[in-house]
């Protein structure tokens, strides 16, 4: 639309047409300037206020490192098991036909749309001290609320559709004569995955495990709902960001809070990247593209 | 094998009974025992129970602020958001690619991130706040910066619904009602808004949804006074730091069933979409 269009330029025509492309751009930019460009360069602008060996003091400190540490370890828990659950929906919602199919994709899809806030009560009252199984684990001296199962299972729920979502839409889009021949030629059902559908997928399963993994590790209401923020013990690194900040180490929360951003990053460039792979652009990651 | 299950098509494939058993058992354990409990925890008490503790004040005053100011925020990203569709679907510029990526940010971005940024960038010392202070607007610490908060979760829903319609208007079919002497306006108002409107719909639907139940981003920036700056979600934490699992459990439920509504709402708009799409064809 910059080029003029129509038989009889109206007067003034061009000059109109420069003022609205212009004013688009500019109220654009102003609005991503000020509500996302701002905010993101204060976090890095922050953490190496004081210098970098501040920075890596700040990153080095033991309740930091933990909390590294417990981040990773409750992504590389969550992440496989919702991959595991993600492939086995899709393989059973694609390949099939079965009553009730709309409402296991619903029911998958519901994680979504709960606060994170509920997706960490729900623990709570079922493992919590009153809740339904409070006394029976006390009563075997297992914790899960406030402690690490706890965070795992908070984690699993609020990432719980990631997988799936990606890969239902591309495996029934694809349908099922492949594999349907490959059986017929005698292949194993396991065969038959690896070695047929899993080619076709890997793209968009790299898509949702990366999203998933950002999700996970990202987390930060439901987690702080069923950690109870012991320090260097269930603290993760958002919730490391929030303690910090609360106690007015800026360096050190903005500091833990660039990690997290460099995740982010990392997460749109290989998202961007398997965007430009696989030709699908301008996908909202969530429901509404199906 | 196929006898069994009167409920099941016949296939060749194999798998079902183990990946559907995988999916399901899943399903139950993650998501629906959990929310079950929910349920009935908040439905084991007395009904005028429930009823006082879901109408005192200070839980009316939160619904007032979480539902206000996300419509608020989902109105603003329905505005900026189109606009920056129409500026990324129809005009090249240096760096368009780039602030095309960055439109995702706040997808990937943890909340706690976001939300400690906004909080230092619009305090009335921040880079931003410092310019709003003399013009008598303060963002932190009110109702207003809990929509700016919002309005950063909800952006990205906005964009990416959009963009997609507004590329596919064809540009033909604006020229042809210029040529007829339509005017900006009318051609705005006739043609592009009717062709993009299912999509912005759910556009605004899902980041409504979002902000609805956002805690982390705004938590930070909002103050968190009681009655004034206190969203829902907040409002259960503190209830169960307080080891309330009732007041909880019956606020968790309120919000459940405002997220159920929501995405009643998103499915029915979506089959509004399918409908439009097969008339169209």
């Amino acid at each position: 639309m910059t080029t003029a269009v129509g038989t009889e330029a109206r007067p003034g025509e061009g000059g109109a047409r420069a003022l609205i492309r212009a004013a688009a751009i500019g109220v654009s930019l102003a609005f991503i300037g000020v509500i996302l460009v701002i905010p993101v360069a204060a976090v890095c602008v922050h953490a190496f206020e004081r210098g970098w060996d501040a920075y890596v003091a700040a990153l080095t400190t033991p309740d930091t490192v933990a909390a590294i540490r417990l981040t990773l370890l409750t992504a590389a828990i969550v992440v496989p098991l919702n991959t595991a659950f993600g492939v086995a929906a899709a393989w059973a919602v694609a390949k099939f036909d079965f009553r009730g199919k709309h409402v296991l994709v619903t029911l998958i899809d519901l994680p979504f749309s709960v606060s994170p806030v509920i997706a960490g009560l729900v623990f709570v009252l079922l493992f919590g001290a009153q809740g339904w199984f409070g006394p029976w684990l006390q009563e075997l001296d297992v914790s899960i609320v406030f402690a690490f199962p706890g965070i795992v299972l908070a984690t699993l729920l609020v990432t719980f559709p990631y997988v799936a979502r990606e890969l239902i839409p591309v495996m029934q889009l694809q349908g099922r004569e492949a594999e349907e021949a490959a059986v017929s030629l005698g292949a194993g059902g396991w065969t038959t995955f690896v070695r047929v559908t899993l080619p076709s997928i890997r793209w968009p399963l790299l898509y949702g495990v990366i999203l998933c993994n950002a999700r996970a590790m990202g987390e930060f209401g439901a987690v702080a709902v069923v950690s109870g923020h012991i320090r260097g013990l269930t603290t993760t690194m958002p919730l490391q960001v929030e303690i910090l900040y609360n106690e007015y180490d800026l360096t050190g929360a903005f500091a833990v809070a660039s990690l997290l951003m460099l995740l982010a990053v990392a997460t749109l460039v290989l998202k961007t990247a398997i965007e430009l792979v696989t030709g699908r652009r301008h996908r909202l990651p969530l429901r509404g593209d199906t | 094998m196929t006898t069994a299950r009167p409920w099941v098509q016949p296939s060749v494939l194999p798998g079902f009974g183990l990946t559907l058993g995988i999916a399901l058992a899943f399903l139950g354990g993650v998501v629906l025992i959990p929310m079950a409990a929910l349920v009935l925890k908040a439905a084991s008490m007395p009904l005028d129970d429930f009823w006082r503790i879901v109408t005192e004040p200070r839980a009316l005053a939160s619904y007032r602020l979480t539902f206000g100011a996300s419509l608020l925020a989902a109105c603003l990203n329905a505005v900026f958001g189109s606009i920056i569709a129409w500026t990324l679907v129809r005009y090249d510029f240096p760096g368009r690619r780039l602030v095309d990526a960055i439109i995702d940010l706040p997808f990937a971005l943890p909340t706690a991130v976001s939300g400690i940024a906004l909080a230092t960038v619009f305090a009335p010392t921040g880079v931003v706040g410092r310019w709003l202070e003399p013009l008598g607007i303060q963002v932190a610490f009110t109702w207003v910066g809990v929509v700016v908060a919002l309005t950063l979760i909800g952006l990205p829903f906005v964009v990416r619904a959009v963009q997609p319609a507004l590329a596919e208007v064809e540009s033909g079919l604006e020229e042809a009602a210029e040529s007829l002497g339509a005017s900006r306006w009318m051609v705005l108002r006739h043609v592009i808004l009717p062709a993009i409107s299912p999509a912005l719909a759910t556009g605004f639907t899902l980041a409504l949804a979002r902000a609805i139940g956002e805690y982390g981003s705004v938590i930070f920036i909002a103050g968190n006074l009681p009655m004034r700056t206190e969203i829902t979600p907040l409002l259960i934490v503190i209830k169960l730091e307080q080891y309330d699992y009732l007041g909880a459990a019956a606020l968790g439920l309120v919000m459940l069933c405002v997220s159920f509504l929501v995405l009643l709402a998103i499915n029915a708009i979506n089959g509004w979409r399918t409908q439009r799409m097969a008339g169209r064809r």
